[in-house]
């Protein structure tokens, strides 16, 4: 519902709406134009990163696909994200399916400790890993990072499958067991779809976490170890070369990619499952 | 029934208990336990501590004392393992690191007794201040690296003093985390709330043009998006380019590595947190509240200021706490396009665990960093309803 449905609107188009329109339009340019601009800069064909750009080539992606590091960064990330992804959903699912089920004390308790890590700041929780992977020889190892990784972003999972459930309406489950369903067999058949995108969305977040993360890495990574966001930050603290904004548009990219997956997830929720409500992006 | 349910819900829930309690709270509580750990002189200089142990704190110790202090001393240099213990006195009081140095160096051509050469190599040898400070760090807890990151020390006697000024660096840095995310929650705050008003009042269209815009930085990673600032940012950067180009400017202007760039890149990396929550507040308010104000004569500001602006603090504290939460543990981003007068606390938790390595330090600023944290957190939770609902990606 547009504001023209409003009476009191519709007495004057006032100067003041149109002043806020103009205020969020620049501002959304402001929150979009900084990632644009690494567009073109990646495509230059000089060497230096500035606009205009001396002509467009594919030099700097080409430089990207050529260089062991950034392939092995790119290596590492994939691997350590879909590690962190299948292990952060499967037990943050089932957790959240525990919460839920569970009838007994100290349940906010254990909820609060499962989503601690989500509310640290990253860089205590980056030192505490940081001495105690190393103490039991972790330190420097893609299993340490996707161990880290995980309790980074497990809470996301817990939290947006537990909303999910407790969203969900007890009365299908008695439908389902008045129907002669058991319990095993309404879980997979009624509770299971209705969770779905939840889960979904929350391994997405999970994945996005571990690719993204970077502080952690920056204490418990070498550089075989180095994830994409760390060797970018290397890259920047070396030498500013067009490559590093080439590696961005990709990672740019992939975000881009991630958020529409989570759109059509949420639009799927919103057609098929949720109450409207919940129709939060 | 109910157990056999129970049963079920804690099988669950217990791998990931497990996980985050192995991987999570014991590495946490391990750190910040090293905020008051104070093991280095008592297990690299044992024989010392037993020493001293029996010294009373009158005058000086026993000429044994001196020769097992020197001895072990010398033996931990030899495997590489003095620095700890030379760290954590000159940490007690700066130059206590040379003198013992200097001390153990001289020692070689030493004949009689310890005592008597050392004292005549440096008179600070016979202070019993200087024993009492060693007997003092032998644990096992101090208080001083928490005294320490609020600018006090321990005084000869005990009494807590404030440290020297060219020392007394931490309430500075507080004080400087504090303003940067004040103002970076101030400027999302008043930036966040008209466009959240609008995003929630065009037509549909419109709004999830709008929202998509504000969902694409909020995906994309702080790093990339600190990048891009770096890069605009520069002296030959896109922004100089243009203010050169339209003769706004004679000389490229100095924006990377200054307060300025840090303001920049964190509201732009921290606004989506403010619109979001705002934005769904805003969409569920009735239209009807304003029109019934309306028809009862209300002018515009006074709507405004007496039904919209209540209904929508909720969006705003939920906001601009989620804002200020992330900002007082920002890194990167200061790191990256600030000065050195622009770092705030995690840049020096980093700094002491990294590169002036003083793990007590870096521990306690840690757990302050982490109950200034959970203040905001319980703050969080008491004030802003749905404060909890996740969804919420860091």
């Amino acid at each position: 519902m547009g504001t023209a449905s409003i009476p009191l609107s519709r007495q004057r188009p006032s100067t003041g709406r149109l002043l806020l329109y103009a205020v969020t339009g620049v501002l959304l340019v402001f929150l979009v134009a900084p990632i644009a601009v690494v567009f073109p800069l990646s495509l230059s064909a000089g060497e230096l990163l500035v606009l205009p750009t001396p002509g467009y080539s594919w030099r700097w992606y080409a430089d990207f696909f050529n260089s062991q590091r950034w392939l092995l960064a790119t290596y590492n990330s994939f691997v350590v994200g879909i590690l962190t992804t299948l292990i952060a959903t499967t037990l943050g699912t089932l957790a959240a399916i525990g919460l839920y089920l569970g009838r007994f004390r100290g349940k906010a308790l254990i909820l609060a400790l499962l989503s601690l890590p989500m509310v640290t700041p990253v860089i205590v929780t980056a030192i505490a890993l940081y001495f105690s992977l190393s103490a039991v020889g972790l330190g420097s190892t893609l299993t340490g990072l996707v161990l880290a990784h995980t309790v980074l972003s497990v809470p996301y999972v817990l939290l947006t499958v537990l909303a999910s459930l407790q969203a969900f309406d007890p009365n299908l489950l008695r439908a389902a067991a008045s129907l002669g369903a058991n319990p095993v067999q309404s879980f997979y058949r009624v509770v299971l779809p209705l969770i779905t995108p939840a889960v979904a969305t929350g391994a997405l977040f999970a994945f996005a976490t571990s690719f993204d993360e970077l502080i952690v890495a920056l204490f418990i990574a070498s550089p075989d170890q180095f994830t994409l966001p760390r060797q970018m930050y290397a890259g920047i603290r070396e030498f500013l070369s067009p490559t590093i904004a080439a590696a961005a548009v990709l990672i740019i990219l992939l975000s881009v990619f991630l958020l529409m997956i989570n759109e059509a997830i949420r639009k799927h929720a919103i057609r098929h499952i949720l109450p409207p409500t919940d129709r939060m992006p | 029934m109910m157990t056999r349910r129970n049963l079920l819900a804690a099988a669950l829930i217990a791998p990931l208990l497990l996980l985050v309690f192995v991987s999570f709270i014991v590495p946490l509580g391990a750190t910040l336990y090293r905020a008051v750990e104070d093991a280095e002189i008592s297990t690299i200089l044992p024989k010392t501590t037993a020493l001293l142990e029996q010294w009373n704190g009158e005058g000086v110790p026993s000429e044994q004392t001196y020769l097992s202090l020197m001895n072990e001393l010398r033996e931990a240099q030899e495997q590489q393992k003095a620095g700890p213990v030379l760290n954590r006195l000159n940490f007690e009081e700066t130059g206590l690191r040379s003198m013992l140095l200097q001390g153990l160096r001289a020692s070689g051509q030493f004949s009689g007794s310890y005592k008597q050469n050392l004292i005549a190599l440096n008179p600070r040898w016979g202070d019993p201040h200087f024993w009492g400070l060693v007997k003092r760090s032998t644990g096992p807890w101090t208080p001083l690296y928490f005294l320490r990151s609020v600018d006090l020390k321990l005084g000869p006697n005990g009494a807590v003093v404030p440290t020297a000024d060219e020392e007394a660096v931490f309430i500075k840095l507080f004080i400087r985390t504090f303003e940067i995310s004040l103002v970076v929650t101030l400027i999302c705050a008043v930036l966040a709330y008209p466009m959240a008003y609008t995003l929630s009042i065009l037509p549909q269209a419109w709004t999830n043009i709008g929202i998509m815009l504000v969902l694409i930085p909020f995906w994309t990673s702080i790093l990339v998006r600190t990048t891009a600032w770096f890069i605009i940012l520069q002296r030959e950067g896109p922004i100089n380019a243009l203010l050169l180009s339209l003769h706004l400017v004679e000389q490229p202007v100095t924006m990377i590595f200054t307060r300025f760039a840090v303001y920049l890149a964190m509201v732009h990396v921290l606004l989506p947190f403010a619109i979001l929550p705002l934005y769904s507040v805003m969409k569920g308010i009735k239209p009807d509240y304003m029109r019934a104000a309306a028809s009862l004569g209300a002018p515009g500001w006074r709507r405004f200021l007496r039904i919209y602006l209540p209904l929508s603090m909720p969006g705003v504290a939920s906001g601009a706490l989620m804002v200020f939460m992330l900002s007082v543990g920002f890194y990167i981003t200061p790191a990256l396009v600030g000065g050195s007068g622009d770092q705030m606390i995690s840049y020096f938790i980093a700094f002491f665990t990294n590169t002036s390595v003083n793990w007590g330090i870096a521990a306690a600023l840690a757990a302050l960093l982490m109950g200034m944290t959970g203040i905001l957190v319980a703050i969080a939770w008491l004030l802003v309803p749905g404060f909890r609902s996740g969804g919420v990606r860091v």
